[in-house]
């Protein structure tokens, strides 16, 4: 008998949903897209996001940043240390789903050992970021003048569409290494491991709501993930001078930074540096009156 | 705005008569209320109706009369960026900070509100609680917000809650009385029914769900209750009572929850700032960030509006 049932085993496919606030909820559009792979067959059906699912991960991450800024940059390098700890643990699932998605198995296990990597990398970066790109300045008046940074707070970002684990770790850390928290457009093409990633930060201890990973089209979606007035930055990796002119357009209208990465190799060892973390981080400076 | 005066039948009901709740179809209903799709052009007007239902809140300890005259700005100009809005339908603050409010909001037409009767536990004497309403009367609050005594309901003296609720409207003169079941605290739904009913015919003038310092608050379930309560007592005796869910209604879409709710079991009598009211602080700003994004297309951030 027992022989029999495990001979007639169903497949058990796993469900690719979205992730805001430290769930996974399917889109509340309803909508889906299939991912087929070379010879058309069927992978899996992905959520296709809506502009509300973003407004949602927003709110999330909007409510989710303060706290994350305060924890000490010990805690956070701690949990980006986690994450990689998490991802290594579930290497091979990651691999498996690249080579699904087209890559070889030898540039598959690269990409997830290189990710991994920089997790690490980053995680050593959070307490000493302020270090290098703080200042104390010279003034020719009796005042202590210096100068720390501070997370912009709610960065949107749409991940680069080849490089879909590695090039969406590459910019994602650096941002939650600084205090923002952020909503992710994953890569549309290959969505499968940003999702998986998403299980990989819930298992972590990153607080709910830091990071918000959606699926979904980017021609649909970019427009609202550049114009939301509660976001303070956005990072694109992809597209011609029409997405960047029209990113630029609509982020003008709170300012936001805008931080174009297109045209990256992040497999180079060098294509992770501490500048990435500066992009999405505002100096203040302190006139401290000295003296009087 | 002008209340119109409800003479009071102030006769001790018949409780038995109070039908029970059935908590499964309460939950049901509510959950149909949710799924109803609100399009574009009825939504702003939905929108624009929650602005003009809201009691405006402040009730801390730490209130100022400079965070109270801020509020009453913020009543009288909701965002200013945005014309053609409507105001607020009240500000609702604490007896001593009703003279406060009434010169902040002089040559406007927004009531002012005042909580009294021991707010918000209640548990005093009924000495202290009618000069605590008369203080607020006196003081220019054209509305009161008294709180049920819940340890006399719960204990089934109700005939002392009856009583007290008589006298406090007697003590408040030309001002609506709104009744604070405090439903957080009832603990089942049949109770809050049989709360509302004592409240009704005791004489409130509206029914109010919560003070807000209770978890939970405001629940849609528990407002249906009580609107079918109201609903039953127009039936037996002519008389429309107000509505006020208060705490804990925070989001835009969840206001417009609540209109489809009273729509659909009081009808369009009940849809005005007259009979139905929200008790909300932060509500106010988030369906103006709705109202903004339904006009620019763009979503809005919580930076670009004052606070209070």
């Amino acid at each position: 008998m027992a022989s029999t049932a495990k001979r007639q085993r169903i497949a058990v496919a796993k469900t690719y949903k979205i992730y805001i606030d430290g769930k996974f909820p399917r889109t509340e559009s309803g909508r889906y897209f299939t991912l087929e792979d070379k010879r058309g067959n069927v992978i899996a059906n992905m959520c296709r996001s809506s502009r509300k699912d973003f407004r949602n991960s927003v709110v999330a991450a909007r409510k989710a940043q303060a706290n994350w800024a305060k924890a000490s940059a010990y805690l956070r390098g701690q949990i980006l240390y986690r994450i990689a700890e998490m991802l290594e643990g579930r290497r091979e699932q990651f691999v498996t789903e690249l080579v699904l998605q087209g890559a070889g198995r030898r540039a598959a296990e690269n990409e997830v050992d290189t990710s991994i990597d920089r997790l690490i990398y980053f995680a050593g970066w959070t307490d000493k970021y302020q270090q290098i790109f703080s200042a104390v300045n010279p003034v020719s008046s009796s005042h202590f003048n210096f100068s720390v940074l501070e997370p912009t707070g709610v960065v949107s970002m749409l991940a680069p569409d080849n490089s879909s684990l590695l090039g969406l770790v590459s910019n994602l850390a650096p941002v939650i290494v600084g205090g923002n928290s952020c909503i992710v457009l994953a890569s549309e093409t290959k969505p499968l491991c940003a999702v998986s990633f998403a299980e990989v930060l819930q298992a972590s201890d990153v607080p709910a709501g830091v990071v918000n990973i959606l699926t979904g089209f980017r021609s649909e979606l970019t427009e609202f993930f550049a114009s939301h007035m509660d976001v303070n930055a956005i990072i694109y990796c992809d597209g011609g001078k029409q997405v960047a002119t029209a990113v630029q357009e609509a982020a003008a209208n709170n300012i936001k930074r805008v931080i174009d990465r297109t045209g990256i190799n992040w497999s180079k060892p060098d294509a992770g540096h501490p500048y990435l973390i500066r992009d999405t981080q505002e100096v203040k400076t302190t006139w401290h009156p000295i003296g009087t | 705005m002008a209340l119109a005066a409800v003479k009071s039948s102030t006769r001790f009901p018949d409780l038995s008569t109070v039908p029970a709740v059935d908590e499964v179809g309460v939950n049901e209903r509510v959950a149909r209320f949710q799924s109803r799709s609100i399009k574009k052009a009825s939504k702003v007007e939905a929108l624009k109706l929650v602005l003009s239902m809201i009691d405006l809140t402040t009730l801390e300890g730490q209130d100022t009369p400079g965070k109270v005259r801020q509020l009453c700005q913020k009543a009288i100009h909701l965002h200013a960026a945005m014309p053609g809005l409507p105001h607020v339908a009240a500000v609702c603050v604490y007896p001593t900070m009703v003279a406060v409010a009434k010169k902040a909001l002089a040559g406007h037409d927004i009531n002012i509100a005042s909580v009294a009767t021991a707010f918000p536990s209640g548990m005093s004497s009924l000495s202290v609680k009618l000069e605590d309403t008369r203080m607020a009367v006196d003081a220019g609050a054209s509305e009161i917000d008294m709180v049920m005594s819940r340890g006399a309901f719960l204990a089934g003296d109700y005939h002392y809650v009856f009583d007290e609720i008589a006298a406090i409207k007697e003590a408040c003169g030309a001002a609506h009385l709104k009744v604070i079941l405090e439903t957080g605290e009832l603990g089942t739904l049949d109770r809050v029914r049989k709360a509302s009913v004592l409240a009704m015919h005791a004489g409130a003038n509206f029914i109010k769900t919560s003070t807000g310092k209770i978890q939970p608050a405001a629940t849609m379930q528990v407002t249906l209750v009580m609107l079918q309560a109201i609903r039953d007592f127009y039936y037996e005796t002519d008389r429309m009572i107000g509505m006020k869910p208060a705490g804990g209604i925070s989001t835009a879409k969840l206001g417009v929850h609540y209109l489809v709710m009273l729509r659909e079991t009081l009808g369009n009598a009940w849809m005005t700032p007259e009979w139905f009211r929200f008790g909300a602080s932060s509500l106010a700003n988030d369906v103006l960030m709705q109202l903004v994004k339904q006009s620019t297309g763009i979503y809005q951030s919580a930076d670009y509006f004052s606070k209070d």
